[in-house]
């Protein structure tokens, strides 16, 4: 909120404050402000995700407390506090409850460095996406030591398979990150969204989107990759020990985190708040990033509720044999293509501001080498999936055949 | 020395980094000595902020925390020390004099004699960016070589890791 | 502003925090971990020298760019290090270094 404390700053000392405190008082109130909007839009999310779920389960969803079932997360929120707060007795005290703070402050520190409209974010870190990058790994450590200090073998279990799970994802996401980062020439996230200018980062490079977009799904643990709370298998997870509101915090959590990578996919591809008339006004910039961000949030939400779980095995081996080599491929096409075309006169050395019309040779190129790719990463799944059905159909063939006793 | 946010920080790290730093060695239980060490990195990481390197304090972030935290946290699962270990320390009293005589020397014998009266109060202005750094890496009069290196020699950790806990029989 | 003296002081504890770790701990993760301090001790310095040293107009580059291969060291460091202490486990059921002594002329 930098435009708004310089305002604020001015306003303070007017008011005759002594100038350290209305610098103190201003800052504060941006932190507010930044930390306030994930804080407010949890407990709408809630709401939107689990009306949208049961839509697609063919149900009604909340619909009892008030205007339909608007305040129904508020109601549960009232619930999760009234409750009993349990701590079981052989756990690590200190450890297990800092880690549902932990978990969720890893999310909301996210939104610091996020930028709302051109004028309006909480910080413009040089080093944004690395900045993202580093808080998304508390939430792991998070995982982890909940998993630890609850002195249970099925949250030990639970924690395991998620540290793995994340750890292993992470690399992808990380160097799908680093396809913007190249294109803007800056990990500032204000630099990545003014570099989208001409041409969004999603038609200059859709196989970094779609690797950033799968594995920050794994990410945020759900569908196909809900390992973390695998009910069939797991009884509930790392989180089984936890009641009241340390388990809405995990659960607030994983909801914001959703959201959060929606916006953040909005800021890295869908040129954050670009659109129709967003120099008009701040309120309209403001629009478009939530729009976008809201858009793909409710792909996620679909694809949650409509795929099945993954085995353990078959989501190492996807990101390991697959995500892991495509990505890296990724950064070489990219980097290379870029380089070239610059070195040509073909795409602008500095994309910050460039128009859509420098763009165009770039964005014939880049899509050219993305399709290459996508098409030859989809021989080989079609390959692997064929094989794979042709030992199944040999497998059935053979039990059919073998005689009954 | 005035209060400011600086100094506040420094303060703040600084009580993160030692505490952090002494639950480590002092702690009986090893998964609490991770989470005490990450403390303490985490403070390190803050000293970078303060020193206006924000790159490195987000990478010490991401491999210490993401990274070198759950790796030892599986080795201490997976080799189950903590019931094992009855005694806590060893040579104690050696130790304990050893390492307090480095920190007087480190303290008395080189930081103050060396930079005594001429250590440099403030920091200078103009400090480099993280564009610089990135640019330092790859030129050819920076450090591209050590850079290449570093590449290979991570690449040869990463394999020889794998080969050295692989179990034989899996 | 924090002179740079506060800083090596606090290098120089965890320094010898780290030292105490590595003499004194039986366990060779937490060895481990207390190299980790010491490593971590040796960036503070490398670090606050770089950045209170009189760079001029030229700027260099040389605490800062150290520090990165540092911590590419330690993480490589940590990757085949424990990795050696998980066989060590396996093949003789102890993590005491001095146990380890299988090599021993």
């Amino acid at each position: 909120m930098d435009n708004l404390c310089t305002g604020l700053c001015t306003l303070l000392l007017d008011g005759g404050f002594d100038a350290g405190l209305a610098q103190f008082l201003s800052l504060l109130v941006g932190v507010l402000l930044v930390s306030g909007v994930p804080l407010i839009t949890v407990i709408l999310l809630i709401w939107v995700e689990r009306k949208v779920a049961a839509r697609i389960q063919d149900r009604i969803g909340p619909n009892r407390v008030g205007p339909i079932g608007l305040l129904q997360t508020l109601a549960d929120m009232i619930k999760l506090l009234s409750k009993e707060d349990i701590t079981p007795t052989s756990a690590d005290r200190l450890l297990y409850n800092a880690a549902p703070l932990v978990s969720f402050a890893s999310v909301v520190l996210i939104w610091a460095v996020i930028p709302f409209t051109p004028f309006h974010y909480g910080v413009d870190l040089e080093i944004g996406a690395l900045y993202f990058v580093a808080i998304a790994s508390f939430g792991t450590l998070a995982i982890m030591v909940a998993g630890w200090a609850s002195n249970n073998k099925y949250a030990l279990l639970g924690a395991f398979r998620v540290v793995a799970l994340l750890v292993s994802y992470e690399v992808p996401l990380v160097f799908a990150l680093l396809a913007p980062v190249m294109l803007a020439g800056s990990m500032s996230l204000l630099d990545i969204v003014n570099a989208q200018s001409g041409m969004w980062f999603v038609i200059l490079s859709p196989l970094a989107f779609v690797i950033f977009y799968v594995s920050s799904q794994a990410e945020t643990g759900r569908a196909p990759f809900d390992l973390i709370e695998a009910e069939s298998e797991l009884v509930a997870g790392f989180n089984i020990e936890y009641s009241g509101m340390k388990f809405g915090m995990f659960f607030a959590a994983e909801f914001l985190h959703v959201f959060t990578n929606g916006i953040l996919m909005a800021i890295l591809f869908f040129g954050g708040w670009m659109g129709p008339l967003y120099y008009e006004s701040p309120l309209i910039a403001f629009a478009w990033l939530g729009a976008k961000g809201g858009l793909i949030y409710l792909t996620t939400l679909w694809l949650r509720n409509t795929v099945p779980r993954l085995r353990i095995d078959q989501i190492m081996a996807f990101n390991w044999k697959c995500l892991v080599p495509l990505s890296i491929a990724n950064i070489v096409a990219v980097s290379l293509a870029l380089k070239v075309l610059q070195e040509l006169d073909l795409a602008p050395r500095q994309l910050i501001g460039a128009g859509i019309g420098e763009m165009l040779p770039t964005t014939v190129v880049m899509l050219l080498i993305n399709g290459a790719i996508g098409l030859y990463l989809l021989g080989i799944l079609r390959r692997r999936g064929q094989e794979a059905r042709r030992e199944f159909q040999a497998a059935s063939q053979a039990y059919a055949a073998a005689p009954a006793d | 020395m005035e209060l400011n946010a600086v100094t506040i920080g420094f303060a703040v790290f600084t009580i993160f980094t030692l505490g952090g730093g002494f639950g480590v060695v002092t702690t009986r239980n090893l998964f609490q000595g991770t989470i005490w060490l990450m403390v303490s990195l985490f403070g390190v990481a803050g000293y970078f902020i303060l020193l206006s390197a924000p790159f490195l304090a987000a990478v010490q972030i991401l491999v210490y925390i993401g990274a070198i935290a759950i790796l030892i946290t599986f080795a201490v699962m997976l080799t189950r020390s903590v019931t094992r270990i009855k005694v806590r320390y060893i040579r104690l009293l050696p130790s304990f004099i050893g390492s307090l005589l480095v920190f007087l020397i480190l303290l008395f014998g080189i930081t103050v004699p060396i930079f005594g009266g001429q250590l440099p109060e403030a920091a200078p202005q103009t400090v480099a960016s993280t564009r610089d750094l990135g640019a330092a890496l790859v030129s050819e009069h920076g450090y591209v070589v050590p850079f290449m290196l570093a590449s290979v020699l991570l690449t040869g950790a990463m394999i020889g890791a794998i080969f050295i806990a692989r179990d034989e029989k899996a | 502003m924090v002179p740079l003296w506060m800083y090596l002081a606090v290098a120089a504890a965890l320094f010898s925090l780290g030292v105490f770790g590595v003499l004194a701990r039986r366990n060779a993760v937490a060895i481990l971990m207390s190299v980790e301090l010491m490593l971590n001790a040796v960036n503070i310095n490398l670090v606050a020298f770089w950045r209170y040293s009189e760079t001029g107009t030229d700027l260099l580059l040389n605490g800062y760019a150290f520090t990165a291969f540092v911590l590419i060291v330690a993480a490589a460091e940590a990757a085949v290090g424990l990795a050696i202490i998980i066989t060590v486990y396996r093949n003789r059921r102890s993590v005491i270094p001095e146990e380890a002594t299988a090599l021993k002329g």
